[in-house]
């Protein structure tokens, strides 16, 4: 677990694909370069969505874990 | 090797290794109208864009109903008018390709669909067009369902044909027929 504040924070529960990789995608620039999203979802295919959206487009997942019914990612936004 | 040709050499080489940091591309033929098979289309192109992606949609035949306004009346000759009159309508209109049971299937998969809170085709066109997808309808299927290009949405980009397409294609890293 990260102990830093994000610098934003996205609910995704309830979304379905595409929407939680979209949203986090759609976000992303709203904080700066270095900082961090951690987004909440709940639908058991963004743990292979977002960690493949961030290699596409050049960004870090520092975690993604299952906590309960519930994914949650940080995100770090490299560019 | 004389200093010409070495110098060349290392002009190749610097442009063979250098990063392509161009945006990859996918380019999409949507022939069907279906709903299941617009589902697939805008899901795949949207999830593109959101990766960075450059997504070029070509309507086309069925397709073009994906495009439509709902409430856009289209044929000029009588063949058209009959056409715009049984597959009228627009991308909230598409039947499922199989279960469809005369618009039952539409309604019992938009409640289910409702039901795990998935995104509605109109909902994923406007999302497509927010992120700048490339949507094109063809012109020579427009022209032969005289489906013109006022009976569209706002964002879709004025009619291309397959050259065009052709073009794009050749661009792109991923190509699909839907």
């Amino acid at each position: 677990m990260s102990d830093t504040k994000p610098d934003l924070e996205l609910d995704l529960r309830g979304l379905l694909c595409p929407m939680p990789m979209v949203k986090v995608s759609q976000n992303i620039s709203k904080v700066p370069v270095g900082g961090t999203v951690r987004a909440v979802a709940t639908d058991a295919g963004s743990m292979a969505d977002i960690p493949a959206w961030a290699k596409s487009t050049g960004n870090e997942v520092v975690q993604a874990e299952k906590v309960g019914s519930e994914y949650v990612f940080l995100v770090k936004r490299v560019k | 090797m004389t200093p010409d040709v070495a110098q060349a050499m290392e002009q190749v080489n610097a442009v063979a290794s250098a990063p392509d940091d161009r945006r990859k591309k996918i380019s999409m033929v949507v022939m069907s109208g279906d709903m299941d098979k617009l589902f697939g289309a805008f899901i795949i192109g949207t999830g593109a864009a959101a990766m960075g992606m450059e997504v070029t949609m070509f309507f086309t035949f069925w397709g073009l109903r994906a495009l439509k306004r709902a409430d856009a009346k289209t044929g000029t000759t009588f063949f058209g008018k009959m056409m715009g009159l049984m597959y009228g309508g627009g991308i909230e209109k598409a039947s499922p390709s199989k279960f469809s049971f005369g618009g039952m299937g539409r309604w019992m998969f938009g409640k289910m669909m409702g039901a795990h809170n998935v995104a509605t085709l109109p909902q994923l066109r406007d999302l497509a067009i927010d992120l700048g997808i490339n949507m094109y309808g063809c012109q020579m299927s427009m022209d032969v369902m005289e489906i013109p290009q006022e009976s569209f949405v706002k964002g879709v980009k004025d009619p291309v044909g397959v050259g065009f397409f052709i073009a794009e294609a050749q661009e792109s890293q991923v190509t699909l027929f839907i």
